[in-house]
């Protein structure tokens, strides 16, 4: 045990590495009254090692062409051991990615995780989503069937609203020829496993660094080291490790278990997850009847579809995703948590919460009358409770904070 | 009151319909476990559909371990072509000539069941008429217009589309079917080599080879299932009970 000792006091005058371990684990004081929600920054965590795990085995088989994509996934499926659980962790755990972020940053709306002093958090965590969104649809368009090559062609075409022959000029180049081919399938299978994942690797660790820098905020929108005891430990909270290591396991098995039940029993999420049509290969001469976006993006497929004008449709697109960066300015309320705001921020963020989910139910079908008048609706609430967050949480009357967190344990 | 009953069970099939989209689709209770039926289908599918549509993804030695046939009895009774047994199943219709027959290259199927589902395919198969004005004699009325013929035709019997006497439902009081002249239904103007409900089975074994060759780990994926949500739930338990020890403390 000396001889362990004296090899780590070697490591540790040459690298940080028992500093590091303390500052970020078993000296990182958190919150004890953490609940429910948030045990979903560590299953994001789990869900991004899920995909970059079972994303490098993929690509031992997967085959980035236009004429053996499809093939190869179908290999994959078939004729690679274990080649069939591999790519449905993969594409299962794309959608269980997007459950936890979307869970997640609702946990962010709810207790005011945003707020001072944590708006770079927040930002990069923003940033994530925006990456993640990047990195999904790219995902998609590998497989090259019918919604890979149709999915792509409507999002691509988006850019093409901007005026004065940029946007024609963009689409092209994104593309990389001048429809969706094998060049775009090339690009993106390398964007998809290199560049997007760095990038996404790299704002996790700002992300931490930044919550670690000034600490978890917790339900009750507490500051606990406000209140420090002798030893100058924050009196409401308790090491990181091993308190929310054995905690967030119990949260990691059970989200497993879910997880591995679509996994292993609705692989195709009732084709809201692989489409149906997915499993045709790709037919740049055949378009489908209805194409619908997979279920993680429907929300804001709904937004462009509620505009009659395809450019307004994409601005707005293009605003929902942009007025979330600005939220940490949006919010004026004295108080962090919704547990003590007033009853204007409470029903504004449930009804928010419900038109978020029947937009992304919406955006996966078919834009009839009604669904359309349905999505417009959502979309006004969508904005609303963003633009007019400025004025309700300041006019609103808010209730005290306790000086100690409640709840818990 | 009975008046009541019949109007609803003849508004039943109608709400069906209207939930199936364009066509009111029947039901492919799917058996994936059921070898016999499996066995059937693919004999079914080599002998009538191999001929023009491949199965390009699948292999021959596949098939035979997961439907439970000896390879000497594949080779013999399913593999018409000079293929090996560990080949791809393809065919020898080149694509160029299948779209100048038929106006469209037939498809491969491999994935078909998983594109189209089985109640689709079940229905499809079941819904060929007599149309003198389609090139081969034949329309579907659920694909409309489609450029395949009636393959199965000999089997089935001659289906034409026209009015017919429908069950609509049950006299609640004798338990007699109460049937009504419909217009534009499907019925048998002559018997095939099949009776009706033979033909269905068949249909219905071919459609289970479908959806099985469309993901053939189905069965072992689900058999898995249950051994790793058993063994999470286990595990649950001491990882509950840590975190319990733990926190007793926390105050």
């Amino acid at each position: 045990m000396s001889k362990l000792n004296a090899l780590m006091g070697w490591v540790d005058d040459r690298l940080p590495v028992t500093q590091t371990y303390e500052k970020h684990m078993s000296k990182y004081y958190a919150p004890k009254n953490f609940n429910f929600w948030y045990f979903f920054g560590v299953l994001s965590m789990l869900m991004l090692v899920n995909q970059i795990l079972s994303g490098i085995w993929l690509t031992m088989n997967y085959v980035p062409s236009a004429e053996g994509a499809f093939a190869s996934v179908e290999y994959i499926m078939r004729d690679v051991q274990w080649g069939w659980l591999i790519r449905y962790m993969h594409s299962t755990g794309a959608t269980f990615f997007f459950i936890a972020i979307y869970l997640h940053m609702m946990r962010a709306l709810l207790y005011g995780s945003y707020q001072k002093p944590r708006e770079l958090i927040w930002i990069f965590g923003m940033f994530l989503y925006l990456a993640l969104m990047a990195e999904a649809f790219m995902g998609y368009v590998l497989p090259w069937g019918q919604m890979s090559y149709w999915g792509a062609q409507v999002i691509i075409s988006l850019f093409g609203v901007i005026p004065f022959g940029i946007g024609e000029a963009l689409t092209e180049w994104i593309r990389g020829d001048f429809l969706i081919s094998g060049a775009t399938l090339n690009r993106f299978f390398a964007l998809h496993v290199i560049a997007v994942p760095l990038v996404i690797v790299m704002l996790v660790v700002l992300h931490l660094l930044a919550l670690h820098e000034v600490g978890s905020n917790n339900p009750d929108g507490i500051d606990i080291k406000k209140l420090k005891d002798e030893e100058g430990k924050p009196l409401d909270g308790i090491p990181f490790h091993p308190y929310y290591t054995v905690h967030d396991m119990v949260g990691i098995v059970v989200f497993l278990m879910v997880f591995c039940t679509v996994m292993f029993f609705f692989p195709e999420g009732n084709g809201f997850m692989l489409e149906y049509a997915n499993f045709e290969p790709a037919n740049g001469l055949k378009t489908p009847e209805h194409i619908a976006p997979v279920w993680y993006f429907g929300a804001f497929y709904s937004i462009l579809r509620a505009f009659p004008d395809k450019a307004a449709g994409v601005i707005a697109m293009g605003a929902a995703i942009a007025i979330l960066f600005v939220l940490p300015w949006l919010d004026r309320s004295p108080v962090r948590s919704w547990r003590y705001k007033g009853w204007i921020s409470k029903i504004f963020i449930v009804v928010f919460a419900i038109a978020f989910v029947i937009l992304t139910w919406l955006g996966t079908q078919p834009a009839t009358g009604p669904n359309t008048l349905m999505a417009r609706i959502g979309t006004v609430i969508y904005f609303a409770f963003f633009l007019l967050m400025p004025v309700y949480t300041r006019i609103e009357k808010t209730k005290p904070v306790p000086e100690r967190v409640t709840g818990g344990h | 009151m009975k008046k009541l009953f019949a109007l609803i069970a003849a508004a039943l099939p109608a709400f069906a319909f209207a939930a199936g989209g364009n066509v009111h689709l029947d039901e492919h209770r799917t058996d994936l476990h059921d070898k016999a039926s499996l066995q059937r289908g693919a004999q079914t599918y080599m002998n009538y559909c191999m001929g023009c549509h491949s199965l390009e993804h699948s292999r021959y030695n596949r098939v035979a371990k997961d439907l439970d046939i000896p390879e000497d009895l594949m080779m013999e009774n399913m593999v018409f072509t000079n293929q090996k047994i560990g080949e791809l199943m393809t065919n020898a219709m080149r694509k160029e000539d299948g779209k100048t027959w038929f106006g469209a290259t037939p498809p491969d199927l491999t994935l078909v069941a998983r594109v189209r589902r089985p109640d689709w395919l079940y229905t499809y198969l079941r819904s060929f008429y007599e149309d003198p004005k389609r090139p081969w004699g034949v329309n579907n009325a659920v694909f409309k217009d489609v450029g395949m013929p009636h393959v199965l035709a000999d089997l089935q019997g001659r289906q034409v589309k026209g009015t017919a006497q429908v069950a609509v439902g049950y006299d609640t009081l004798t338990g007699q079917e109460i049937t009504e002249e419909r217009d534009g239904v499907l019925y048998l103007a002559e018997e095939g080599q099949l009776s009706a409900k033979e033909y269905d089975k068949l249909v219905f074994d071919l459609v289970n080879f479908l959806t099985y060759v469309a993901e053939p780990i189905a069965t072992e994926r689900q058999r898995l299932g249950w051994w790793v949500l058993g063994f999470l739930a286990i595990f649950l338990i001491p990882v509950y009970l840590l975190n319990k020890e733990y926190w007793k403390d926390v105050k």
